[in-house]
């Protein structure tokens, strides 16, 4: 874990132009810079409430394309991770790099997702008043400046890749309902469906199956894996048996820091892991 | 020879005329057709029947009558103004008369200046008040004020600069519910007193009036009072159908979600900040263009308008016509307006209790309001009529 680093180190000196560069982007994506194929570095972060340690000198790293997955007990700090890293909360120290160019520390939440980090809530967060459809209109990747938004209007292309994602999260019939009238399992759908929208280089998904049944857990999993590739994906998740259905490598936080890191089995048969997840069940 | 494969390509089709944006309007969004023609319909009769039809006459309109609805269009100018931003975006502001009194006074000094040598004191820069003080030259913010297009740009830029200075302290801040609320109550109540003082220049606690003329129109004939309602009755058309279009666009949209959700809509990557900003300043300057037509019809601005309780009454005024609907504000101050005339003419001592009565029973009894209702009675009638019918084939 120490070769990240120093490229990290390295790719700091583009950071100033990145964020120029940045600022005066439009897309979805700018100057997302991935030479070193590392598409999130975490570096010494260290996030305290009330001298509560939430994060403790927490270093990770995410390839491109890669699918994560991020484990712990509560209060671990897998949520706390998520809020740094999406710019909700300010660590006290450390480092957060989105590729070699952007510094995330220095961006606030809509410019980090602009940057492409798309987010999905633990509790389903959808526009309750709005329509299933427009929920993915206003979730769609492109220019969220005011003045865009006062004349815009959906181009056939735009409509078509709602349709599609329509399509994916199995809401094609619901397309004109209202997202609050939702059942639970409809709303994690809606709030994929969003993330797919947005079209994010990396997607954080908290919890994405809790409440969903078996059958939406597995269709759950399998789109998760499938977009895994073209995204990175970090999903937290406490359903082990859903971790195994779809992980390749995993993280283990413990209390504000990384304890194990590999893959199901060799992350399972960890002693410091076992010791921490003492009378949990199949752990 | 026509096959399958060619549907009637070359046959005549009967083709029905595009609809009208009219038809359009009276299809998707029917309550808005209906008030944008109610709107037009009173603007055209009242001028007959103020002017035409002669005095004494049943149907002859009184100049009393006329000032009054043309206050009430102000009224309900002012409530879509703040129905935009609670109804849509969910900022509950309980300052908005500030905006609204700030565009009268720009209107109100203007009007001082008309009125040149026929003052009491006759001094042909210097309105009666300033003379009065001993002042011997125009404050600055007086320069200019009596050149009618430059009074007018005052009319939207002092709400205009003072909710976006305001705005983008707050809404950078985050400063939400109940915190906002509180803040604009203090705004709105720190002008009050800055405006009862001599030294501000605005005419202290007696405000300004006295006003004689409006580009050179007498403001007490007939014809001056039916042109400045229908000037206020075309700014309400204006105003209710530009607030139309903008919570009908995406950009609508986003305020709406950022009402429901504002963290969820931050993380999408809306500047949330920059939305309740545009959308304050405008709806201030909306506000404030209400003012400014309020106060030739009155004949008085004073520092009163600022008082908190005025802006509170606007939010009931939304809240019993219906907030997060246009025309519910417009039916809601209409409503609540045409009450307190009748009540405070009939039972002065009992409108306040009046008032917080209606309150209590619409948050209680009626969240969408008195046109929230409407839905309700149509599927009521629709399932009776059904009824009926089954009755009847029985």
């Amino acid at each position: 874990m120490n070769a990240p680093t120093s490229m990290g180190m390295a790719g700091r000196f583009g950071g100033a132009f990145g964020r120029v560069l940045q600022r005066r982007g439009s897309s979805s994506a700018p100057s997302l810079d991935l030479t070193h194929n590392i598409i999130l570095y975490v570096e010494g972060v260290t996030v305290s409430f009330d001298g509560f340690r939430a994060l403790n000198d927490l270093s990770l790293y995410v390839a491109p394309g890669e699918l994560r997955c991020i484990i712990g007990p509560n209060g671990a700090g897998k949520t706390t991770m998520m809020d740094v890293i999406t710019g909700k909360t300010r660590p006290d120290t450390g480092s957060v790099w989105f590729g070699q160019t952007l510094d995330l520390l220095t961006l606030g939440e809509p410019e980090i997702a602009q940057a492409g980090i798309g987010r999905k809530f633990q509790k389903p967060t959808v526009f309750s008043e709005h329509s299933v459809f427009e929920n993915l209109e206003l979730a769609m990747a492109g220019d969220k400046s005011v003045w865009k938004m006062l004349f815009a209007r959906l181009t056939p292309e735009q409509l078509t890749r709602i349709d599609e994602v329509l399509e994916t999260i199995g809401l094609k019939d619901h397309r004109s309902a209202r997202a609050g009238s939702l059942s639970h399992g409809q709303k994690q759908w809606l709030e994929i469906g969003m993330l797919l929208m947005q079209d994010p280089a990396l997607l954080l998904v908290d919890e994405p199956v809790a409440g969903m049944t078996p059958q939406e857990t597995e269709r759950t999993a399998e789109l998760l894996t499938s977009l895994a590739g073209k995204h990175s994906v970090v999903v937290v998740e406490h359903d082990m048996n859903f971790v195994r259905s779809i992980a390749r490598t995993v993280t283990v936080l413990h209390q504000g820091s990384v304890l194990a890191e590999g893959t199901i089995d060799e992350v399972q048969n960890d002693p410091k892991v076992i010791e921490v997840y003492l009378g949990e069940p199949r752990c | 020879m026509s096959t399958a494969a060619e549907p009637a390509a070359p046959r005549p089709a009967f083709k029905p005329a595009p609809p009208t944006p009219y038809q359009v309007m009276m299809r998707e969004d029917r309550p808005s057709g209906v008030f944008l023609t109610v709107l037009a319909i009173v603007t055209l009769l009242v001028p007959i029947l103020h002017l035409a039809v002669p005095e004494g006459h049943v149907l002859h309109l009184s100049g009393y009558t006329v000032t009054l609805i043309g206050k009430y269009m102000c009224y309900a100018l002012l409530a879509v103004a703040v129905d935009l931003i609670w109804g849509y975006c969910g900022i509950l502001s309980l300052g908005h008369t500030a905006f609204f009194a700030l565009g009268g006074y720009a209107m109100g000094m203007y009007l001082m200046r008309q009125i040149g040598t026929r003052g009491v004191y006759g001094d042909p820069v210097l309105p009666d008040f300033m003379v009065f003080l001993n002042w011997k030259e125009l404050p600055w913010f007086w320069h200019g004020m009596d050149v009618f297009p430059f009074a007018m740009l005052m009319v939207l830029f002092a709400p205009g600069l003072l909710a976006g200075v305001f705005g983008w302290l707050a809404f950078r801040s985050r400063v939400t519910g109940v915190y906002l609320s509180i803040i604009t109550q203090a705004l709105t109540y720190a002008l009050l007193l800055a405006f009862f003082r001599n030294e501000m220049g605005f005419g202290g606690n007696n405000g300004l009036t006295d006003f004689k003329d409006l580009l050179g129109f007498d403001l007490k004939h007939p014809e001056t009072r039916i042109v400045l309602f229908m000037a206020t009755a075309v700014a309400l058309g204006a105003g209710y159908f530009t607030c139309r279009a903008i919570v009908r666009s995406r950009f609508g949209r986003v305020v709406q979600a950022i009402r429901d959700a504002e963290s969820r809509a931050r993380f999408i990557g809306y500047r949330v900040e920059n939305y309740k900003l545009w959308l304050f300043t405008f709806s201030a300057m909306l506000a404030g263009v209400a003012g400014a037509l309020y106060v030739p019809q009155v004949g008085i601005i004073n520092p009163g308008e600022f008082a908190p309780i005025n802006s509170i009454e606007v939010v009931i005024w939304v809240a019993v016509g219906g907030r997060g609907t246009l025309y519910g504000a417009v039916v809601g101050a209409i409503m609540v307006n045409y009450a307190k005339t009748v009540m405070t003419d009939a039972l002065p001592d009992a409108w306040l209790y009046v008032l917080g009565a209606l309150f209590v029973v619409v948050t209680l009894f009626l969240p969408r309001g008195v046109v929230g209702l409407l839905p309700d009675l149509k599927h009521k009638l629709q399932t009776l009529r059904q009824r009926r019918a089954r009755a009847i084939s029985t």
